[in-house]
């Protein structure tokens, strides 16, 4: 900004920090949830703001299962964390390398019928995964699919929008590039894992944090896709846990599953956050 | 090292069922270590003949053989050919030295050898300093390098180069020329050379191939080509300011235009309409002479450009800035000698020998 005027600096920060205050709020309220008992969040309303002492008995509790103090039965949730972190890799990279394979072909071959493959992968860019659950079930479950990762994983797989992605990146590729690596004697397989994958590294990584995440935050699918306790992710876990029946809710195991869900993403934002960053803003060429 | 011939080879692009014909027949004998420079205005063809010959374009007829081998069904990197492009194509994420090994890692050739010739290249043209660089850490005069070197690595038979140096600046372009010829003088490769700059052209060449509209106009060393162009095409191409060509009638010693009569010291090659080619550095300025009239002057240093109107054509003449400039507006004569003056057929546009 050129212009200086006090008034609408502070005034511009007020309205920033209440929109910071906004967001993080309730995830504070869920992390000192998580520290206290159940017993403490609702005897006490509202519940105290300030951290309790039960951190790691609640989050042992949430991890591994066990029997509160009601007798209610706590489902652990490691395994779900488990069947959520292979499920978010899988799909993150299967589409990767689905998408990139598809996007080279567009770019690189001259096939019949080019135009029209491509354009039935772009149209299929407007279709979301719910308006075609129910044939794609069908479908999984008469391949004997269900209760299986790769049926969880599978149908979530395949992307129109990174094809798109990365055609547009290969695109900017410049044509010479090609030919240098044809006098130097590169087939197309090298040329592609020598030159096109190097070369679309960040776009990967921004790719693999939206991907992660996307896999991550499954619901509707692996809600209507699994019988089994052993393959329910945990977005599944949570949403579970607030049925607790006559029991009443374990509003401390359920915070800390919450906190629980939110880090492996968060993780691989702040890991990833640099390549994140540098991929959507500039095609290093 | 190789000759290379090229025979009769024809190129179409296809667009739908409209078939483009960009080259129409175009035969060249390019002898063992020669150094050619193909040159053209743009889109004459001539980066399309280049690409047709590393194997980058299709050929749609004729033929191409680099020594005795046809080459027209083998894959570039089989072509025993280097090829450097104008915009150097390095490869961004590799540094100088596997941009310059690449091609030999994918020849399999042992790891050792692959080091000694690229530090051999890299010596010769003086980057051994930037090997372990990225290509965007250098500046565009080294990369010009790094991709000169990736082609001398690779020992080929034949060197395209495809503009390889309208990317630099001007200072850096008059170097790099020096620099390419020195490096013929010592590696003696036959070298195919594409440009449309005539002085890289002039500087460069041990012979021109001056092409236009998918057609040789002329081969031959740029001497020849300078001194006795084949065609009004090849006059206006070669030279800066390029040769001064008008429409005369032509009559015994007197040759007519516009109302003005020419006398001639000489003769006409034959009676009736002809072209008339005058390069601007064989007019003299002599009160006698021809009547010009002057319309702007220019100066460049070492010699001046005056631009005016001889029998109602635009005439330039080039003198020695240190001899008095004329004004705008003044009648100057001109005297030129009849050797030099250079006759052109207004039909065919084709040289009519004196």
């Amino acid at each position: 900004m050129v212009e200086r005027r006090p008034v609408m600096n502070l005034v511009a920060h007020l309205v920033l920090i209440f929109g910071v205050l906004v967001v993080s709020f309730p995830l504070y309220v869920t992390l000192v949830a998580s520290t206290q008992t159940s017993e403490q969040i609702v005897q006490q309303a509202p519940m105290s703001l300030w951290p309790g002492s039960n951190l790691i008995d609640t989050y042992r509790a949430a991890l591994f299962g066990g029997q509160t103090a009601s007798g209610s039965r706590i489902s652990p949730v490691a395994p779900m964390l488990k069947v959520s972190f292979i499920c978010a890799m899988v799909i993150a990279l299967g589409k990767i390398s689905i998408s990139m394979l598809s996007a080279f072909a567009f770019v690189y071959f001259r096939f019949p019928g080019r135009t029209l493959c491509f354009w039935m992968v772009f149209i299929t860019l407007m279709l979301p995964v719910e308006v075609r659950i129910g044939p794609t079930y069908q479908v999984v479950a008469g391949l004997g699919l269900l209760n299986t990762y790769t049926g969880l994983t599978l149908p979530l797989i395949a992307s129109a929008t990174a094809t798109f992605l990365f055609r547009q990146f290969f695109l900017t590729v410049p044509d010479e590039l090609t030919e240098a690596s044809r006098i130097d004697g590169a087939g197309p397989i090298r040329f592609f894992i020598d030159v096109l994958l190097p070369l679309s590294a960040t776009s990967i990584a921004a790719l693999f944090v939206i991907q992660f995440i996307y896999g991550w935050n499954q619901y509707l699918w692996p809600l209507l896709f699994t019988t089994d306790e052993s393959k329910y992710p945990i977005v599944m876990g949570i949403r579970r846990m607030l049925a607790g029946g006559d029991a009443g809710n374990e509003w401390n195991v359920v915070m800390a599953t919450a906190i629980l869900a939110m880090l492996p993403p968060a993780l691989v934002v702040l890991l990833m956050q640099k390549w994140f960053v540098k991929g959507l803003v500039d095609a290093e060429k | 090292m190789a000759s290379l011939s090229i025979r009769d080879v024809v190129k179409d692009y296809r667009a739908g069922l409209r078939v483009n014909r960009v080259i129409h027949g175009v035969s060249a004998e390019v002898a063992d270590g020669e150094f050619i420079v193909i040159v053209g205005p743009s889109g004459c063809g001539k980066s399309t003949l280049l690409r047709m010959v590393a194997g980058l374009e299709e050929i749609t007829g004729g033929q191409i053989a680099i020594g005795q081998r046809v080459v027209n069904d083998i894959e570039p990197a089989e072509r025993d050919i280097a090829m450097v492009f104008q915009n150097y194509a390095l490869y961004p994420h590799m540094s100088v030295f596997d941009n310059m090994a690449y091609g030999l890692k994918i020849a399999r050739v042992p790891r050792d050898q692959i080091a000694v010739r690229v530090r051999r290249a890299a010596s010769i043209l003086e980057i051994e300093a930037f090997l372990d660089r990225k290509p965007g850490q250098l500046s565009g005069g080294q990369r010009q390098r790094v991709a000169m070197g990736r082609a001398i690595v690779r020992e080929p038979q034949v060197f395209l180069f495809d503009e390889p140096l309208s990317n630099l600046d001007a200072r850096l372009r008059a170097q790099t020329r020096i620099e390419i010829r020195k490096l013929h003088a010592e590696l003696g490769v036959t070298s195919l050379f594409v440009t449309h700059d005539q002085v890289e052209a002039m500087t460069l060449a041990q012979r021109v191939i001056v092409m236009n509209a998918g057609l040789i106009e002329q081969i031959g060393t740029p001497e020849e080509i300078y001194r006795a162009p084949e065609s009004t095409f090849v006059a206006g191409f070669i030279g800066a300011p390029p040769m001064n060509l008008m429409t005369v009638r032509g009559d015994g010693a007197r040759l007519s235009r516009a109302g003005c009569e020419l006398p001639l010291s000489g003769s006409a090659p034959r009676a009736g309409d002809l072209i008339m080619g005058v390069r601007p550095e064989h007019a003299r300025l002599d009160d006698s002479g021809w009547p010009m009239k002057v319309e702007l002057v220019e100066l460049l240093g070492a010699e001046r450009l005056i631009h005016g109107r001889l029998a109602d054509a635009p005439f330039i003449v080039r003198t020695d800035a240190r001899l008095a400039a004329p004004s705008a507006g003044q009648i100057v004569g001109l005297d030129i000698a009849p050797e030099s003056l250079h006759w052109f057929d207004p039909t065919s546009q084709k040289r009519i020998p004196t």
